[in-house]
C-alpha cells in the first residue's frame, strides 16, 4: 500500500484524521442506510456500519478518489457480505430461481393503480422482500442516488449489470407491491 | 424504436442514463406507445414513492456520536457570524458580543453536552458562567482590589476558603470576586482584568489529582484548567491564550503573596 501521501511531516496524524472527518464522516447516513437495508436489522446494520468505518480509518491512505461516498459505501457492502459470511451469490439463486419464471407484464391493471397510494409501511416491507442483490441495486439507486456508473464502483459489477438488475429490481417490486394486496384479498375471503 | 426495446430501456430513460439520441428515440416512443407509456408512468410513479424521505435510514445518535471528531463538533455547530473577535473590545460591547453569544448558546451548550465527558460538561459550564457573567452587573458580588478584602468576603459563603491573589504588578490586577456554581456546587469566582479584557478564575476543592488538558479553546476563549493543592481552577477569557497562560504561571507562581 503506497503511503506516499503528502502530509505535513509534523502531524501526519492529524491531518489525516481532519482529512477523514470532512470526508468521511458527512458519509455516515448513507453508510447507515445501505446497511440496514442490507442487513434489514437495526443492531445488525449499526454492528455493519462501526466495523465498515474501522475499516474505512484503517485504509484510508489507500483513498485517492474524489468521492468517498462510493468508496465508503463500497467497504459498507463488502463488510456486511463478509460479515454475514455468506457470499452475495447465495442470495443470487432467489434471483435467478425468479428468473426461470418470468415476471408476466400484463399491463396497466387495477393493481397496478394501487401503486399510486404507496405508503411508506407497504414500500418498507415490499423493499425487504427483494433478494439483497435487487435490494442493493434499488437502494443505491432510488435512496442513495448513486448514478449507474457510481453504483458499478460500490458493487464491482458493470454498467451493463447495473441496468439489468435495476431494470429486474423494478419489475419485482413492483409485482411485490400489486400482487401481495391479491393475495391478502384472498386469504380474507 | 420496438416496444421490447422500450421496455429495456425504459429505466434508463428514468434515471437520466440515456445518450441525447435514445433519450429522443425513447420520448417519441411514449409518445406513440400507450402500453409503454402506461409502464413508464407506473414507473415513474415508483420512483416517487421510493423517494419519500421515510424509507431513508439515517445514523442513530449513538452511531453517530461514537463517529463525531472531538474537537470539531462544537466549533461546527457554532454560526460562524458568532465567532468572537479577538481585538479588545469595550465592556459594552463585550456585554452586547455576550448576549449574542447567549442567544446561540443553547445550540451550542447542547453541543457541548451531547459529548458527554465530564471535563467538557465543566468547561462548557465555565465557558456559559463566563459569558453570564459579562452581562451587566453579574460579574461581581465584591468589588474591590484588595485580596485581603475579596477572601474574607468568600466567608460563610463557601465550605472551603479560596485563593485569592493580586497579581496586579503581573498586569492582571484582581478586581473583585463573586459566587458561581460550576458541576452543582458552589465555586469561587475572582476577576481579573487585562487591559480591556475580564479574566474569570474559577476554583473549588477537588480530590482527584488527574488535569485534563490544560488548555483548550471554545468559541474564542481560551479555557486552562489546573489542579493544584486539593483545588481545582478554571481560568478563562478572551485574551489570547499566550496571556492566558501568562495569567496561570504568574497565579501559580506568585509565592509572596500568602494563599
Amino acid at each position: 500500500m503506497p503511503v506516499d501521501l503528502h502530509t505535513i511531516p509534523s502531524s501526519p496524524d492529524s491531518v489525516r484524521s481532519a482529512r477523514f472527518e470532512t470526508l468521511v464522516l458527512p458519509c455516515l447516513d448513507a453508510a447507515y442506510n445501505l446497511a440496514h437495508w442490507l442487513a434489514r436489522d437495526h443492531a445488525d446494520a449499526q454492528d455493519v456500519v462501526q466495523e465498515a468505518m474501522l475499516r474505512a480509518l484503517r485504509y484510508f491512505d489507500s483513498f485517492h478518489g474524489n468521492d468517498a461516498r462510493v468508496w465508503l459505501l463500497a467497504i459498507v457492502r463488502n463488510t456486511y457480505y463478509t460479515l454475514r459470511t455468506k457470499a452475495p451469490q447465495d442470495s443470487l439463486h432467489e434471483s435467478l430461481d425468479e428468473e426461470a419464471h418470468p415476471l408476466v407484464d400484463d399491463g396497466p391493471s387495477p393493481e397496478t393503480l394501487t401503486l399510486l397510494a404507496v405508503d411508506v409501511g407497504t414500500l418498507q416491507l415490499a423493499l425487504e422482500c427483494l433478494p439483497s442483490p435487487l435490494r442493493e441495486v434499488l437502494v443505491l439507486r432510488e435512496l442513495e442516488e448513486c448514478s449507474y456508473k457510481e453504483i458499478a464502483a460500490i458493487t464491482g459489477q458493470k454498467i451493463g449489470t447495473v441496468m439489468s438488475r435495476l431494470a429486474r429490481a423494478r419489475e419485482r417490486l413492483k409485482v411485490e407491491l400489486t400482487h401481495r394486496p391479491k393475495e391478502v384479498r384472498r386469504h380474507d375471503v | 424504436m420496438t416496444c421490447d426495446d422500450a421496455q429495456l430501456l425504459v429505466h434508463a430513460y428514468l434515471d437520466d442514463e440515456l445518450d441525447a439520441a435514445q433519450s429522443a428515440a425513447m420520448a417519441r416512443h411514449l409518445q406513440d406507445c400507450a402500453a409503454c407509456a402506461a409502464s413508464y408512468g407506473i414507473h415513474s410513479r415508483l420512483r416517487k414513492a421510493l423517494a419519500q424521505p421515510g424509507l431513508y435510514h439515517r445514523a442513530p445518535d449513538a452511531l453517530r456520536e461514537r463517529w463525531s471528531p472531538t474537537q470539531t463538533v462544537a466549533g461546527s455547530a457554532l454560526p460562524t457570524p458568532f465567532r468572537p473577535r479577538r481585538a479588545p473590545l469595550a465592556y459594552a460591547m463585550a456585554a452586547g458580543f455576550a448576549g449574542a453569544l447567549l442567544l446561540t448558546s443553547p445550540a451550542w451548550i447542547t453541543a457541548l453536552r451531547q459529548r458527554g465527558a465530564e471535563s467538557n460538561s465543566v468547561v462548557a459550564e465555565a465557558v456559559s458562567s463566563h459569558v453570564r457573567s459579562l452581562q451587566a452587573r453579574h460579574l461581581m458580588d465584591v468589588v474591590s482590589t484588595d485580596q485581603h478584602t475579596v477572601k474574607p468576603w468568600f466567608e460563610g459563603k463557601l465550605d472551603f476558603s479560596p485563593r485569592v491573589k493580586d497579581l496586579a504588578s503581573e498586569g492582571f490586577p484582581l478586581i473583585g470576586g463573586r459566587l458561581d456554581a460550576i458541576d452543582g456546587r458552589s465555586v469561587a469566582a475572582l476577576i481579573y482584568k487585562r487591559h480591556l479584557h475580564v479574566i474569570n478564575l474559577y476554583q473549588w476543592p477537588t480530590d482527584s489529582l488527574a488535569t485534563a488538558q490544560p488548555e483548550v479553546q471554545r468559541h474564542g476563549y481560551t479555557v486552562i484548567r489546573w489542579t493544584a493543592e486539593g483545588m481545582r481552577y478554571i481560568a478563562i477569557s478572551d485574551v489570547s491564550a499566550a496571556d492566558l497562560k501568562q495569567f496561570v504561571l504568574a497565579f501559580r507562581n506568585d509565592a509572596g503573596t500568602p494563599p
